[in-house]
């Protein structure tokens, strides 16, 4: 029987490299992407921890976690079109109204 | 010596008293009356508001009939009128106390006060504000009688207070000169100076004896400690201070002089002076248990005998002599009050009767005045006696009653207060033979220039006796200055002694060595001052004098310079220090902490970099943090 | 293990290690590759690999919806969403942020360091699996179905109406407002000539690409006169690409004949 940490490794791995995406990638449709992938990597956790428990508890989750997913992705993409709109690039750097 | 058991529970009110109550009302009432309806009244109103403290007037005497016929015990009744708030334990009852006390100012308070009204009707016919002059008149007379006839010290107060207000207007009722609307704010801040004072004795009353009462603070009194009597004491002798004109807060007086003469009387002679002397008798209990409180009373009296004497003597204005001499006979008063049970029916005695014959003077000086073009230099007067007889005339028997004339009414008051002082100490007895010297000496002085020696007139003066309206009430006093003394002398001690509990002296009309000694004594004052004044010719100009002795008198004792150097000037550099300081101070340290805060944050700025990807890291950093005290928490 | 019931999947562990790498690599591929497309691309290979892991973790309906929603939709939408948005140069590889780079790749460690800590202590026993539980109600699908419009049901009406308002506030959000009246053909002529008049922009329509004999195809400029290719018979995204077509052979042609005629008219001259 194999060793079901492999999975949550493995989750952690996708995790960190989706991190990594959002911190280092200036496009916003890639640093979007990113978010999606850990939300994977989280999902395949929560399937695993489901394997690990015998409930299907965690697999429920991962369903609904797939449902906001898409929620998200609708209205993020909404934006950066929007913002496209506005401002013809799709850099999150351009986007500085955070800043004074 | 006294038994203050003796003092009988006042009864409750029946019959003729349960309308003492009108005798503060109908005045006020008046007084509003006459403010509200404005130019309506202007015909009448001078007419209501004499009508209405003549009713007052009547009421005091059928009450004081009344009492004549009641045994002595029963003299004294109380009137609750209604309940003013509780709190807490605190019970506030608006009510009166007619006793032997209160009625005796009342009628001096109405009877001189309707005079003054009637006399008023004549000097003000050519003021366009006469209606008004009236309202203020007539709320005087409602605050003096609430403050006299209330049962309990905070309703005192609240007449006390009215007192304090009446003559502001009044003072300040020429308000367009500058000097009289100044003069009404001198009076009214000195006035708070005391008033703090009585605020300040009423709640150490309350703290102390659970009420306000004068029975109760009277039967509480004695059961004091010597202390608390004491500080209580003497917060009521500064508030007597304040409205009696006492010094230290003597100065409001002789400004006061800037209301028109009606005023000046009422202030001077039946209402506003007497409030002290009336406190102190009042409070006799306390003062009885407070010796140190009774002797800085008599302190303060016998200075201000004195300086108000001194005064008197080297002014020009013929109304700032009277209140200087006002200041020292109220000084009489408050001696005799201060030295106990011995005093206070002499002190109330002299306060009736200089009541009478200084609004006789007053008044007559008024009429002076009337004839002068409103003129007040009595260096500009002399020989006023052939043309004005009638003022002439009440104004001798004026003069006559205070320096103390044999069978004159001051005769009979001052000289018993004398020979009380001797009896009490003889330093403080010499120094009341020498204030009835010093007034002997100025009122001759007065009567020298103003009714004798050569016609000293401005052109244009055409001095005339007064209207009968305002000659009348002269008549009136002059009779009252005349006579009242001898009605009074022998009846007064034991008319007064339920309410007070003093003990009688054996009075009898021959005079005793002090007496006699008084009497060589005025004499002295009298022939001084005719070979000063009388034989000489008096310079138009006061003529320059180095002398430091005219020179206080004429500065009234420098009592402006004093109040300037001790008070007005720290208290301009405490403002300005104060003001310096917010500017300086508090406003350098709130605008530095502002802009410390300003830099401060123009650094921590700069870490929003506005870039999102900085604050994804930033997250990161953060939850490693949270991760890292999770695992030490494990760890540990 | 369920081998029997997933004909898919052979076998957990073989299915692990093998999709395991492919996953990581489409990971890496998102977070590396310089254009958007190759992005989403790679990022296709890490969900049909992960749903590939559900599969072997018994949990075949999730295996079908990451499959569905995904790859199918998510996935479909940013290449949508990349269409409309253009072709754009791709990302410049030079770090804006002073010290971002260093200081992800630490922060990102760190995760990983404290996110092995936290696995690596925490299991003890044997998997469980969810065999039964998917036995209880006669499948997976009907085990969670139960889960669902029974313990869930609240949450998933919640997420229905989180749906809704999703889709309502993407069509807010992407839609604009027409501010004025829609130009008509007069409007257009009137603007072109207002911006002839004050601007002095070409009036006409711009050149054609390809004017040559050789070649009329997109991706080659209309040359002007003196033989250089005008830029704006080219589109911009197709010059953003670098995909035009070098004119210099194209223009040889032409130019060797114009260079005999000129022969020709200069004997004729003489």
């Amino acid at each position: 029987m194999m060793n079901p940490e492999n999975y949550l490794i493995l989750a952690a791995i996708l995790f960190v490299i989706g991190a990594l995406g959002v911190m280092l990638r200036r496009n916003a449709l890639i640093a979007f992407l990113c978010v999606e992938l850990m939300l994977n990597a989280c999902n395949l956790a929560f399937v695993a921890g489901s394997h690990i428990t015998g409930t299907l508890d965690g697999q429920t989750t991962a369903f609904f976690v797939m449902v906001v997913a898409a929620a998200e992705v609708v209205v993020g993409l909404a934006i950066i079109v929007s913002i496209y709109k506005t401002r013809r690039s799709t850099s999150v750097d351009d986007a500085n109204l955070l800043k004074l | 010596m006294i038994l203050l058991e003796t003092i009988a529970e006042p009864v409750a009110a029946t019959g003729m008293f349960t309308w003492a109550w009108t005798m503060i009302a109908v005045p006020a009432v008046v007084a509003g009356l006459l403010l509200v309806a404005g130019k309506l009244s202007d015909a009448w109103g001078h007419l209501l508001a004499t009508a209405a403290v003549f009713w007052s007037f009547a009421i005091a005497v059928c009450l004081f009939a009344e009492q004549l016929l009641a045994p002595a015990t029963e003299r004294a009744v109380s009137a609750n009128l209604y309940t003013w708030f509780t709190v807490g334990q605190w019970d506030f009852q608006v009510g009166l106390l007619v006793d032997q006390l209160s009625i005796l100012f009342a009628m001096l308070i109405t009877g001189v006060g309707g005079l003054i009204h009637v006399y008023s009707i004549g000097y003000m016919s050519h003021d366009p504000r006469r209606r008004r002059f009236f309202a203020y008149l007539n709320l005087f007379i409602a605050a003096m009688l609430l403050l006299v006839l209330a049962d309990n010290y905070l309703v005192l107060f609240v007449g006390w207070e009215g007192v304090g207000l009446a003559s502001y207007l009044l003072i300040s009722f020429w308000q367009h000169r500058p000097a009289a609307a100044a003069a009404g704010t001198k009076a009214f801040v000195m006035n708070r100076v005391g008033d703090l004072g009585m605020l300040m004795a009423i709640s150490t009353m309350l703290a102390m004896f659970g009420s306000s009462k004068f029975t109760e603070v009277n039967a509480g009194a004695a059961g004091t400690e010597p202390m608390w009597a004491t500080l209580i004491g003497l917060f009521l002798l500064l508030g007597a201070c304040g409205k009696s004109a006492q010094v230290p807060l003597q100065a409001w007086l002789l400004d006061a002089m800037e209301g028109p003469t009606p005023v000046s009387a009422l202030i001077h002679a039946a209402t506003m002076v007497t409030a002290g002397v009336y406190l102190v008798v009042r409070s006799h209990a306390l003062f009885e248990a407070a010796p140190i409180a009774q002797l800085a009373v008599v302190i303060v009296a016998t200075v201000t005998l004195l300086a108000g004497a001194w005064i008197g003597t080297s002014q020009d204005d013929i109304k700032k002599v009277l209140a200087g001499s006002t200041m020292s006979q109220i000084g009489y008063m408050m001696l005799a009050a201060g030295i106990g049970p011995a005093g206070y029916a002499f002190a109330i005695f002299h306060l009736i009767t200089h009541g009478f014959f200084k609004a006789n003077m007053f008044l007559g000086a008024g009429s002076v005045m009337h004839g002068m073009n409103d003129d007040v230099n009595m260096r500009h007067y002399g020989g006023l006696s052939k043309a004005m007889k009638v003022t002439f005339l009440t104004f001798a028997m004026g003069y006559l009653a205070i320096i103390g004339f044999p069978f004159f009414s001051g005769y009979f008051s001052k000289d018993h207060i004398i020979e009380a002082a001797f009896a009490d100490n003889t330093f403080i007895g010499i120094c009341a033979l020498i204030g009835a010297g010093i007034t002997a000496f100025y009122m001759t002085r007065l009567m020298l220039m103003t009714f004798f020696g050569e016609e000293r007139w401005l052109p244009g003066v055409h001095p005339h006796e007064s209207p009968k309206v305002m000659t009348i009430p002269l008549i009136v006093l002059a009779v009252f200055s005349v006579g009242i003394g001898a009605v009074m002398n022998f009846w007064i001690q034991t008319w007064l002694e339920p309410a007070l509990g003093i003990h009688a002296h054996e009075l009898s009309l021959v005079p005793t060595p002090v007496g006699w000694m008084t009497m060589a004594v005025v004499a002295l004052g009298v022939v001084a001052a005719w070979l000063v004044f009388g034989r000489s010719s008096i310079p138009v100009v006061a003529p320059a004098t180095n002398n430091p002795v005219t020179l206080a008198g004429r500065n009234v004792l420098f009592g402006d310079q004093v109040n300037d150097f001790l008070f007005v000037t720290p208290a301009v550099a405490l403002a300005s220090a104060v003001d310096t300081t917010d500017a300086k101070g508090i406003d350098t340290a709130v605008d530095g902490l502002g802009r410390a805060f300003l830099g401060l944050s123009t650094q921590l700025r700069r870490l929003q970099t506005g870039y999102a990807r900085s604050y994804a890291l930033t997250m990161v950093v953060g939850v490693l943090l949270v991760g890292a005290v999770l695992i030490l928490n494990l760890v540990g | 293990m369920n081998t029997l019931l997933l004909p898919l999947v052979t076998g957990a562990e073989v299915t692990f290690w093998v999709v395991a790498p492919l996953t990581i690599l489409g990971a890496l591929g998102l977070v590396l590759s310089k254009r958007a497309v190759y992005a989403a691309l790679s990022v296709a290979v890490t969900m049909v690999g992960l749903a590939a892991l559900y599969a072997s973790l018994d949990a075949p309906f999730l295996a079908m919806v990451q499959i569905i929603v995904y790859t199918g939709a998510v996935l479909m939408m940013f290449l949508f969403v990349l269409m409309m948005v253009g072709i754009i140069t791709p990302d410049s590889t030079v770090e804006s942020l002073k010290g971002q780079r260093v200081m992800a790749i630490l922060g990102g460690i760190g995760i990983l360091a404290f996110l092995f800590f936290a696995i690596g202590g925490s299991l003890y026993n044997e998997p469980a699996t969810v065999t039964a539980a998917n036995e209880q109600f006669g499948g997976n699908v009907e085990g969670l179905a139960n889960l669902m419009f029974g313990r869930y049901v609240f949450v998933f009406e919640l997420s229905a109406a989180l749906l809704i308002v999703a889709a309502v506030g993407a069509m807010l959000l992407a839609h604009n407002e027409r501010v004025r009246e829609r130009k008509g053909q007069p409007e257009l002529a009137a603007d072109r000539m207002y911006a002839y008049k004050t601007k002095g922009e070409h009036p006409g329509s711009l050149p054609n690409s390809g004017v040559y004999a050789g070649s009329n195809a997109i991706g080659v400029g209309a040359l002007l006169p003196d033989g250089t290719v005008s830029e704006k018979s080219i589109s911009q995204t197709l010059a953003l690409r670098g995909a035009t077509i070098d004119p210099a052979p194209l223009t040889q042609v032409t130019g060797s004949t114009f260079a005999a005629i000129e022969a020709v008219r200069d004997e004729d001259e003489d």
